[in-house]
């Protein structure tokens, strides 16, 4: 039996070894936010994350995820209540069709976590992993822009508080 | 209280955002087989035997064919020439044969790999140029699927009258849609016998109309639901007709609910691509730049089936022209059959593969005629009183020098044409630098009648309790049809955006608007529930509303309007604008209701050891009568444009030697990625339209038109390469560079 905590979620998966992580999530976890585009890891659709590290689901068997924690889109916000993240790309039109759009937000995610800062060049090879064929990527790019300089904002304001 | 103007937020967005929002392949149906289909391997011939495996176990397989097809064996389009399930005739690889189902997909994949099919060999007609010689007939007599002609003036005359006369030939290849969610359907039967297809779809009408003769059924128990939808650009108009099919046929055999999700080698092997096409162009001008004859020649490849070709084929000759009024024209158009999968539906429908050609073509007279490229453009320029090639006088909207001025004012394009020259006279320089310009129109809504033939109808429910539901069969693909419905509408009635509901796309419920193609929806569509949402503010008023109207205000009077219904209905249906007229036989006359118009600049930098482009900057203009909503025309323009930049630069579909796409994966089928992408400066000008919905026109394919012309006038300003095949990949710019080196 494979464990894994998903979403801050225990769970444990019995079956194939070799299963993709992207259909045990789809499958039998019931969490569908997690999109297959290509099936050979081009696309970035399927982006997850296994213990904080970016990957595409869609190339892990469930097995070298054992023990290892799994964020999914479904970790961000609501629908009534969006993530900063979320709510940049409602504004600045950062979704389309919104099939990308899920994968895109994880590496969106990872990008903003790891310091990223309003670099349009940063951005957009922070991004380059991720098909999308709506938008032509340059509300996608605004969208995480406007969530970096409201983040320094935030922390700004938090930083003189202190004071 | 205005909404339309404003960037409002997508209605479906947060759904989309968290993972909520269900396509298809997302729904769970209990007890559900995965279907698959099995495709023939070769391109023509006969079916002499299909042999089952008798060493494996069938039992939890179920396998339909052409026999069990209850009704009739074909996928109703403009003809009905393509069978759902291979009798004995092969016409194409990849045709399907059988389709199979089981409830673990991988099982239904092994399953496959245990049926053989025997045939008999035929040899097939893979190219145009080989259909054209007919030594083996596939269609008619000719193997012809269409020829269609325009013709204005006096071509010979005007050859006569030309001080120059240009000759070019062009081509472009195949090109997918590549929408990032595979094809996909789910079908099964509902206990009262009604049949349900929910689907990755952007036609829920055509797909209802295609069931009923297949099986022999009556239109009120087929019921077509859109489910989320992944993307379309035309690649979801007519071969999802194709899935539903193969779906309900192992439904109603299985007697269980069946999913059939493609993965992507087969979505991109088996399904419909963008035409290729050969166009000649021959060109007469007089010395100062005035167009004098245009002649032009164009040829598409249909594949194997008739399906959606004659008016891909129309609309590429309604645009082959250019948006230029030259006196004498005439433009031939065939589109031709080959045993190659069909060509189908694609954004832009047969213009962007013209207008590279017409756009290229002034890029060729400038050089000869040693006139600037923009002055040529400027000469020849739709404006308004101008006359088409079909002799359709343009009496309003006509947004093609107010684009080009803007584009050229914000480009600084002489000043830059000027810097590049200096950068490319040093020889230590590692690169070459170009800027290249194009302006493009295109036709709003259906060609000719068909927005007559449509007859779309679209509504608004007045429900007792003060909702507000738009009923309207336009999908949402991604496109925004639910935000700018819904915002039309709100400003129509005066009330705020959030109080519009808008009706999933489902037979059972919403009337026929038509399909959502054609850059229509906005302003045929959008006309309809304008006119609607007149008279439902009608009824309120009659029924005490007064505003700024409270929702309480809304609920008292809506329930006084209801009576003792639940709810009213205000539908509206397309009705034909009197000055409107259009001739199917001669092609005379007003071939779109209005045009909508664009230009662009672009700037490049092609390296020296490697031939890679760059696109370093895109500038753009294009005028949509109204934007609705900036942010997704904004959108629309820059996803346009990107796709469009890979057809001009990045995808190249390899065919084998059986007519079949040989890198049918996005590793190798490369698509645009961030990187690839400039940041794109983009004015929206507005032209309005009188018989628009607040002036609006369209936008959905017009930026897939422009962009390939202006990547090719700037390499060759880069290079002085005049690179007339689409994609400019860097082998071909080197083998070009390597050619005119030697000659």
């Amino acid at each position: 039996m494979i464990q894994l905590k998903v979403n801050g979620k225990q769970r444990s998966f019995r079956g194939r070894r070799f299963k993709r992580l992207i259909d045990v999530l789809r499958e039998d976890f019931d969490l569908t936010g997690t999109k297959e585009g290509c099936g050979e890891g081009e696309c970035g659709a399927c982006s997850v994350f296994v213990d904080g590290e970016l990957v595409n689901s869609c190339l892990i068997p469930v097995y070298q995820a054992d023990g290892a924690r799994v964020e999914t889109v479904e970790a961000l916000g609501d629908p009534d209540a969006l993530d900063p993240l979320q709510a940049s790309f409602l504004t600045e039109g950062g979704a389309q069709c919104g099939i990308c759009t899920p994968g895109m937000l994880m590496s969106a995610w990872a990008f903003v976590r790891d310091g990223g800062r309003d670099d349009l060049d940063a951005i957009r090879t922070a991004l380059a992993g991720n098909l999308c064929r709506c938008t032509g990527y340059q509300h996608i790019v605004s969208s995480v822009v406007a969530t970096v300089r409201d983040k320094t904002r935030t922390s700004a304001r938090r930083r003189t508080k202190k004071k | 209280m205005s909404s339309v103007g404003e960037s409002s937020r997508r209605k479906e967005g947060p759904e989309k955002l968290t993972g909520v929002a269900k396509y298809v392949d997302d729904y769970h149906l209990p007890n559900c087989l995965q279907g698959v289909t099995l495709r023939s391997s070769i391109a023509r011939g006969v079916i002499k035997e299909i042999r089952f495996d008798p060493s494996y176990d069938w039992d939890s397989v179920v396998v339909a064919t052409a026999k069990d097809i209850p009704g009739e064996n074909y996928v109703y389009l403009i003809e009905v020439d393509q069978p759902l399930l291979v009798d004995r005739e092969v016409h194409h690889a990849e045709e399907p044969i059988l389709v199979l189902g089981h409830k673990d997909r991988a099982k239904a994949y092994e399953a496959l790999s245990h049926i053989e099919v025997e045939y008999e060999p035929w040899d097939p007609v893979l190219t145009m140029e080989e259909a054209l010689v007919g030594k083996r007939i596939l269609y008619g007599d000719d193997n012809v699927f269409k020829r269609f002609e325009i013709s204005k003036g006096d071509v010979e005359q005007g050859f006569k009258d030309a001080d120059v006369i240009v000759s070019k030939e062009y081509r472009v290849p195949h090109q997918e849609q590549a929408y990032l969610e595979n094809n996909g359907m789910a079908a099964w039967e509902e206990d009262d016998g009604t049949l349900v297809l929910m689907g990755s779809i952007q036609c829920p009408f055509y797909v209802h109309k295609a069931m009923l003769p297949l099986f022999a059924r009556e239109p009120e128990k087929v019921r077509v639901i859109q489910a989320t939808t992944g993307g379309g650009f035309g690649g979801k108009e007519e071969y999802p007709n194709m899935i539903a099919g193969h779906a309900a046929l192992l439904a109603l055999k299985a007697k269980r609910p069946v999913k059939m999700i493609y993965d992507r080698h087969e979505d991109m092997r088996a399904t419909t691509k963008r035409h290729p096409a050969r166009v000649r162009h021959r060109t007469g001008v007089t010395k100062d730049g005035a167009l004098v004859a245009q002649d032009i020649d164009v040829l598409m490849d249909g594949g194997a089936y008739v399906t959606l070709s004659p008016v891909v084929l129309s609309r590429g000759i309604l645009h082959a022209s250019g948006p230029y009024e030259c006196p004498n024209v005439r433009i031939v158009g065939r589109v031709i059959a080959t045993n190659t999968p069909p060509n189908g539906a694609f954004r832009g429908f047969g213009a962007p593969q013209t207008l590279f050609a017409a756009e290229l073509q002034m890029e060729a007279i400038a050089s000869r005629l040693k006139m600037d490229p923009v002055s040529l453009r400027q000469t020849n320029l739709f404006r308004i009183g101008s006359i088409t090639a079909t002799g359709q006088t343009l009496r309003e909207s006509v947004g093609a020098e107010n684009v080009l001025d803007r584009v050229l004012s914000r480009s600084k394009f002489r000043q830059k044409k000027s810097q590049h020259a200096r950068w490319n006279g040093s020889k230590t320089k590692p690169t070459w630098r170009g800027i290249g310009l194009a302006t493009v129109f295109h036709g709003d809504g259906f060609t000719g009648s068909g927005e007559v033939f449509l007859r779309s109808r679209a509504g608004i429910e007045l429900v007792h309790d003060g909702t507000l539901r738009i009923d309207a069969a336009s999908t949402e693909i991604g496109q925004g049809t639910t935000s700018i419905l819904a915002q039309i509408v709100a400003d129509a009635l005066d009330v705020p955006y959030d109080w519009i509901d808008v009706e999933t796309p489902d037979t059972s419920k919403v009337p026929n608007s038509g399909p959502t193609v054609a850059s229509r929806t906005c302003m045929v569509v959008g006309g309809l529930l304008h006119k609607a949402a007149k008279k439902l503010k009608k009824a309120l008023v009659q029924a005490g509303a007064n505003w700024p109207l409270t929702r309480e205000a809304l609920a008292t009077s809506a329930a006084r309007a209801c009576g003792k219904k639940r709810s009213i209905d205000f539908v509206e249906q397309y009705r034909k604008p009197g000055d409107v007229t259009w001739d199917e036989e001669t092609y005379r006359g007003d071939a779109y209701g209005v045009y909508s118009y664009a230009a662009m600049v672009v700037d490049l930098e092609i390296d020296k050891t490697t031939y890679e482009v760059t696109v370093r900057d895109v500038i753009t203009a294009q005028d949509v009568g109204k934007a609705i909503n900036p942010l997704l025309v904004e959108g629309q323009i820059i996803g346009g444009t990107a796709q469009a930049l890979g057809y001009a630069l990045l995808e190249n579909t390899v065919v084998d030697d059986r007519g079949v796409m040989q890198n049918a994966q996005l590793t190798n089928y490369i698509i645009p990625t961030a990187l690839d992408m400039p940041t794109m400066d983009v004015t929206i000008v507005e032209e309005p339209y009188s018989k628009g919905p607040f002036g609006a026109k369209g936008v959905g394919e017009l930026p897939m038109d422009i962009p390939a012309p202006a990547v090719a006038a700037a390499i060759y300003d880069a290079t002085g390469l005049f690179m007339a095949e689409l994609p400019i990949l860097p082998e071909r710019l080197c083998q070009a560079l390597h050619d005119s080196a030697q000659s």
